[in-house]
């Protein structure tokens, strides 16, 4: 923050030994300040900053370092140079994974944005209720492990209730989490029922951004709910549903915890997310280069998504004028 | 000022953080104290008992045992090795030993005075590593046999003589299919060998499913490639080519899997590892009969208003009978901080005075033979009969068992097997894949 005592130096009068040394101890006042300020800041930073280093920097920096080596983590690691990603690119379970992961994201990403949308639209044009944001917010507050072991129990194909009652009624039972086909839809829509109030909510403040009179203006005009949403809501939204789509595209690519306890990967690598494998690869085979190698194209991947995305939503503009 | 005592309580912070750190690492190892962990927690109280007898011994020397379940139990084995805060003892399992004998993280115990004339036969023997040097001590073993509904068995006219004396082969499935249809009852209460079987809406199915059952199919398909003749590997210790590939294995897979097509066992959709195991769908009143492990006996009998028996193995085209025969073991990590308290209680636990103790509490059958016999005798008290599995321990003419295979790389093989045997299980690949998949686990182990 700056101190706003100090006079900007054009005001102070030109030349003249009293002049200049007025200047120089303007300065000088100037830059202690600023000093202290400076010193201030590093010392509010330092925390966040070791922890971004420690954390974030060291570990990303390491990681690439580790996808050039052979290592598993005992013993010393060994330089093998772009081994690990040539296996990478013929290794058909990336492939796989990567492909499993994309129509992952897609069906979570999807359902989830327009679900959130639905409900934060409701939520500010409905009521005010906090009950009722809370209510929205509740699933949110279980563990992942917990819903993917909820569901687990739910969906289970011979004995989980959610079958019974599909049995009861006549039809087939369905096997969600145990058949190639239904499986990752399952996984995809258990994560959009826990973080779908979460985004909600995210939307739902972008929406109390939006200026109430412009609403009524258009109500004045004759405009109806739907005709205001297109016109209204949705652009004026826009920089916040990217960012909220940014970070949710993000969280996607990197479901892990869902699947582990639901489905372990299977029915044949059909739910081998990329970060499961990544992790089987590290922490059941000890092959910690290569899954390093795997991470850092995770991490190209994301960066890569993350840069088309802000580009083409515009995130950083508002059409707020 | 203010800033100093920041800089002070950020410093004094991050000290207590890595001191911590620190402190976790040596956590609970002392020149006294050995630290042990297992991940059954049905045995706990038995090592507890047995850690008493060990402290009365050793005065001054304390056992701190930590139960983990079973998959957290080497994720943090793991973890510890890497971080420094692994256990001075641990139980440890065949399909890991490899791997860890690869990573050089187990201490030899040669000098610990184990002989394989001490423990049931061939116990001893297979925690040698590939440099002849011995990395565990053994302490219990298990076998796997049949396990069925007394009742449903009776419903379906089936006497326990005739379950015990069941015989198969991969062309028809032999007797033991045909019990199997006939213990499995669809929709309208019609048996899977009668005309008009329902196999689409099974409502008892008379084989429990185990999964695919990776590249070991212990509970699964192991007693039948074996009773076919078939092994693993092309050696029993540290073979170098897996035989995935053979004829033999394959048609006994086609069989076994085919038997889910049949409707006799439930497809793969049924199964899940954390939901749905062969013992909950006995459990449950959805299957008839399962093949599962002798460390299952007290599950099996727990089931509330089932009464349950146990069975042999079929005979298999060989002419005998097989089981998989598994023993664990205890070894000593190499980065122990108390290798010495270690050492003399991983010789106590392999003594027949720990074992026969571990023995009394019917839970698990000890490595040595007085041990076994304390357990046999435990688990009659309980009015369990546990012949089934005793008897291919006692009787080599008429079975053979076998251990789960020993080779390197045994992660890799089982992420390699898993989705290959579920593709055949669930999406009915034909067997031949496994001939490109027993190429890819051979390739790594040729490495």
């Amino acid at each position: 923050m700056t101190i706003a005592s100090s006079s900007p130096p054009s005001r102070l009068p030109l030349g003249g030994a009293q002049g200049a040394g007025t200047k120089s101890r303007t300065r000088r006042a100037r830059s202690r300040e600023n000093q202290g300020d400076g010193r201030l800041a590093a010392v509010f930073i330092a925390p966040a900053l070791l922890g971004f280093l420690v954390f974030l920097l060291w570990p990303t920096l390491r990681g690439i370092y580790l996808s050039f080596t052979r290592f598993n983590l005992l013993t010393p690691a060994e330089w093998v140079g772009f081994d690990n990603y040539v296996r990478m690119v013929n290794d058909p379970i990336f492939w796989n994974s990567l492909t499993v992961t994309v129509e992952y994201v897609f069906i979570n990403i999807g359902v989830q944005t327009v679900a959130a949308l639905a409900i934060a639209v409701l939520l500010q044009r409905l009521t005010q209720s906090a009950l009722l944001r809370g209510i929205v917010l509740t699933p949110y507050l279980m563990s992942n492990v917990v819903a993917g072991l909820v569901w687990l129990w739910i969906l289970d194909t011979q004995l989980g209730i959610g079958n019974e009652i599909i049995s009861a009624v006549g039809a087939d039972r369905i096997p969600f989490l145990a058949d190639e086909t239904w499986a990752i839809p399952t996984i995809a829509l258990i994560n959009v029922w826990r973080h779908v109030g979460y985004t909600a909510l995210l939307l739902f403040a972008g929406l109390q951004a939006i200026p109430n009179d412009m609403y009524e203006a258009a109500k004045v005009d004759g405009a109806s709910e739907w005709r205001m949403f297109w016109r209204i809501t949705m652009p004026l939204l826009r920089p916040v549903l990217a960012v909220v789509l940014i970070m949710t595209v993000i969280g996607s690519f990197q479901v892990f915890d869902t699947v582990a306890v639901t489905t372990a990967g299977g029915p044949a690598n059909a739910t081998n997310v990329l970060q499961y494998y990544i992790y089987g690869s590290a922490f059941g085979r000890f092959q910690f280069g290569y899954a390093s190698a795997m991470s850092v194209a995770l991490l190209i991947v994301l960066s890569a998504i993350t840069v088309l995305q802000y580009r083409l939503t515009r995130a950083g503009q508002t059409d707020l004028g | 000022m203010r800033l100093r005592t920041l800089t002070a309580l950020a410093g004094a912070l991050a000290l207590s953080l890595v001191s911590g750190c620190a402190n976790g690492g040596a956590a609970g190892s002392s020149a006294n104290t050995v630290t042990y962990w297992l991940w059954d927690a049905n045995q706990l109280p038995a090592y507890q008992a047995c850690a008493k007898g060990f402290e009365k011994e050793n005065p001054g020397l304390k056992v701190k045992i930590t139960q983990l379940g079973w998959s957290d139990y080497w994720t943090k084995l793991t973890a510890g090795f890497i971080a420094g805060t692994q256990p001075d003892v641990f139980t440890d399992h065949i399909q890991y030993f490899g791997q860890f004998a690869d990573l050089k993280v187990l201490e030899p115990l040669d000098d610990l005075g184990i002989e394989d004339s001490d423990y049931q036969p061939g116990l001893a023997a297979n925690w040698i590593g590939q440099d002849g040097h011995r990395y565990g001590a053994p302490k219990d073993w298990d076998t796997v046999a049949f396990f069925y509904n007394e009742k449903m068995a009776k419903d379906a006219g089936l006497t326990a003589d005739q379950l015990n004396n069941l015989a198969w082969n991969p062309k028809d499935g032999g007797t033991f299919e045909k019990a199997v249809a006939h213990l499995t009852i669809d929709r309208n209460g019609r048996r899977g060998d009668e005309p008009g079987f329902d196999k689409n809406n099974v409502k008892v199915y008379g084989l429990a499913s185990n999964g695919g059952g990776f590249g070991d199919g212990q509970t699964q398909w192991s007693n039948f490639a074996a009773s076919a003749g078939w092994s693993y590997l092309d050696k029993p210790r540290w073979g170098t080519k897996y035989q995935y590939d053979s004829k033999t294995f394959q048609s006994v897979i086609q069989w076994y899997f085919g038997l889910a097509k049949k409707g006799y066992m439930p497809p793969l959709s049924d199964y899940n590892v954390q939901s749905n195991q062969a013992n909950t769908q006995v459990a449950a009143g959805k299957a008839a009969a399962a093949f599962d492990g002798a460390w299952m006996i007290s599950t099996y009998a727990g089931f509330k208003g089932l009464d349950m028996k146990t069975a042999l193995t079929p005979v298999g085209p060989t002419g005998k009978r097989a089981t998989m025969m598994n023993g664990l073991a205890d070894s000593i990590t190499k980065a122990s901080k108390n290798k010495e308290g270690a050492r003399k209680w991983v010789a106590y636990l392999a003594s027949d005075e720990c074992q026969t103790v571990v023995g009394r509490y019917g839970v698990v059958f000890p490595a040595t033979p007085a041990g076994t016999r304390a357990a046999v005798a435990a688990y009659d008290k309980k009015g369990l009969d546990v012949s089934a599995f005793t008897e291919p321990v006692a009787d080599k003419k008429r079975f053979r068992t076998f251990s789960y295979p020993i080779a390197g790389y045994s992660a890799d093989m089982t992420a390699l097997m898993a989705p290959a045997m579920e593709d055949i299980y669930g999406n009915g690949k034909p067997v031949s894949s496994l001939d490109e998949t027993n190429d890819q686990i051979n390739l790594i182990l040729g490495q």
